[in-house]
């Protein structure tokens, strides 16, 4: 089965500030792009994350080859139970995440 | 006349190429401008009021860059002076300038713009319908505002053309939004208003936008009519596609970027390249809306204590969590039996590392690793309580068995003691924005002179 990590350039998130994290996923050409924004379910992103899917913000950005999503940050940034203060390890959840 | 900015990096701190630096200084820039701060570090800093990067890496780089101002004759700014832009790391990085201007033997006047809030200002602005909540927001009150130990408001580019206009040679801002320190002047200057939010904002993390991103120092030309944006170190170039996916990053929404009075619109915009190195960009909306500044608030959430162990026994480390839980279950008993805590006076979390320490409960992988390190962080209203707490869990964090009836395991700490004060937990406590008739009626501007 093939994730989505294997077919795109990168996947990346970040905080964008305290209360969200963005994530880009970066697909490299034209083709790839056309092919993952139709396959990426913005209601399977929003149940990886257990998040509303009304919350999840989603931008297919095609000049970038890019598909960006934010989403309120699973824990608040800092918060006792935060596991991790940048937001980055969230990209592996969708990188892993079979197409 | 364009309006042409040097950028060092994206924060002080970091570091920057000097090589960068005096090619960017040899291009004349109108100013200096760099930004000190974010939240990206989490709510320590504004909580305690207090820089994340050590005093010696920020004197050393604001060393360089007072030596680059004064061989400009032009202004040097910093926004969000000390990692949170409190009145008090304001003063911090005032302290530092005015030691490196004794050193130099410079006469520098120097502007402070101060954005630490009152709690008393921002419960009246509440009473008065003034905050408005942006999403997810805490819940607030005044008590809670009172509580707080730290409110700061980002400033925008009105308060750092206040600075301007004292006609400092150095400006240290308290917490501005990223952008406004690097929009302020070519604003005040008559260019093209899209142009310099948006070349603010590519500006914002320095070399970032560029092929290179740890070199720092970049040069921004703004004009009526655009901007065009250039690495300094030989080795970053500036791409349409380098450039344009900045707007990705930290940002949730790439098109649009709110400030204090307005918001930018990029999503007309056109990148080109006009040479190998350089990115020019036209076509950015300022769309001007209601003056608004964003607040920022940290909280005492508690106090913890902190105990890790590694479980490297092939057994326990493939039941971790077994054994975590049935852990918890005896050590809530005898904390309630032993100190008459409830569970939910304090809390106990064990973190798995290399389970599930990262993601927790969303984590769905699941391997055999080699060891599990067992992080356990306790969080209570005092310090000693949290403590105390750590040195009554500490023996069974060592030897509590997964069954009972078996020889008491010992696993391994790592040092001794086992445990380790952390102090105060702070917490992000605002995420609102307040509403001002006149953009300086939250912020103070004061101007001394400091060096022989």
């Amino acid at each position: 089965m093939t994730t989505l990590g294997e077919r795109v350039v990168k996947v990346r998130s970040k905080n964008a500030g305290p209360f969200w994290v963005t994530i880009d996923i970066f697909c490299g050409d034209a083709a790839t792009f056309a092919d993952i924004t139709t396959r990426l379910d913005t209601a399977t992103v929003a149940r990886l994350f257990a998040t509303p899917l009304q919350l999840v913000r989603r931008f297919d950005i095609a000049d970038l080859h890019v598909i960006k999503l934010s989403l309120p940050r699973p824990v608040v940034q800092g918060a006792a139970d935060d596991r991790d203060m940048h937001g980055a390890q969230w990209a592996h959840l969708l990188s892993e995440m079979a197409l | 006349m364009p309006t042409r900015v040097l950028v060092p990096s994206g924060v002080l701190g970091l570091g920057f190429d000097r090589a960068a630096l005096a090619r960017g200084v040899a291009m004349a820039p109108d100013i200096i401008a760099i930004d000190g701060g974010s939240t990206d570090s989490g709510p320590f800093s504004l909580g305690a009021g207090q820089s994340k990067y050590a005093r010696a890496a920020t004197m050393a780089e604001w060393r360089d860059l007072m030596a680059a101002r004064a061989a400009l004759g032009v202004p040097l700014v910093i926004g969000t002076a000390g990692t949170c832009g409190t009145d008090a790391t304001v003063d911090w990085m005032h302290d530092i300038t005015a030691e490196i201007a004794a050193e130099t033997g410079a006469r520098l006047r120097v502007a402070r713009l101060y954005c630490s809030q009152p709690a008393a200002r921002v419960a009246a602005a509440l009473a008065a319908g003034r905050i408005t909540p942006l999403t997810p927001a805490p819940a607030i009150s005044a008590e809670a505002l009172a509580a707080m130990t730290n409110i700061v408001a980002l400033a925008g580019a009105e308060q750092m053309q206040a600075a301007l206009a004292t006609g400092a040679d150095i400006v240290i801002a308290g917490r501005m939004t990223d952008t406004a320190t690097i929009a302020a002047l070519p604003l005040l200057r008559g260019e093209n208003a899209g142009a310099c939010w948006h070349g603010a904002k590519i500006a914002e993390c320095g070399a970032l936008c560029s092929t290179n991103p740890t070199s720092g120092v970049i040069v921004v030309d703004f004009d009526t009519t655009g901007f065009t944006v250039e690495a300094m170190a030989e080795s970053a170039l500036c791409t349409p596609h380098s450039v344009s996916a900045h707007m990705l990053y930290e940002n949730t929404d790439p098109y649009i970027l709110h400030e204090p009075g307005g918001h930018l619109d990029v999503t007309q915009a056109r990148y080109t390249a006009p040479d190998a190195r350089r990115v020019r960009v036209e076509g950015s909306v300022w769309v001007p809306g209601g003056y608004t500044v964003k607040l920022e608030g940290a909280r005492v959430a508690g106090y913890q204590t902190t105990i890790i162990a590694v479980l490297r026994d092939a057994h326990y480390a493939a039941h971790a969590r077994d054994w975590v839980a049935r852990l918890t279950g005896y050590l809530e008993g005898a904390i309630g039996r032993q100190m008459g805590l409830a569970p939910g006076s304090y809390s106990l979390d064990f973190r798995l590392i290399g389970v599930d320490a990262a993601l927790g409960v969303l984590e769905n992988r699941a391997g055999s690793p080699v060891e599990v390190g067992v992080l356990g962080i306790i969080t209570a209203p005092s310090q000693a309580l949290a403590s105390e707490i750590g040195k009554l869990i500490n023996p069974f964090v060592l030897h509590y068995p997964l069954t009972d009836g078996e020889e008491l395991p010992t696993f391994a700490f790592p040092y001794s003691p086992a445990t380790t004060d952390r102090g105060a937990l702070y917490a992000f406590a605002l995420n609102h924005v307040m509403a001002l008739d006149d953009p300086m009626a939250a912020f103070r501007l004061t101007v001394t002179e400091v060096g022989a």
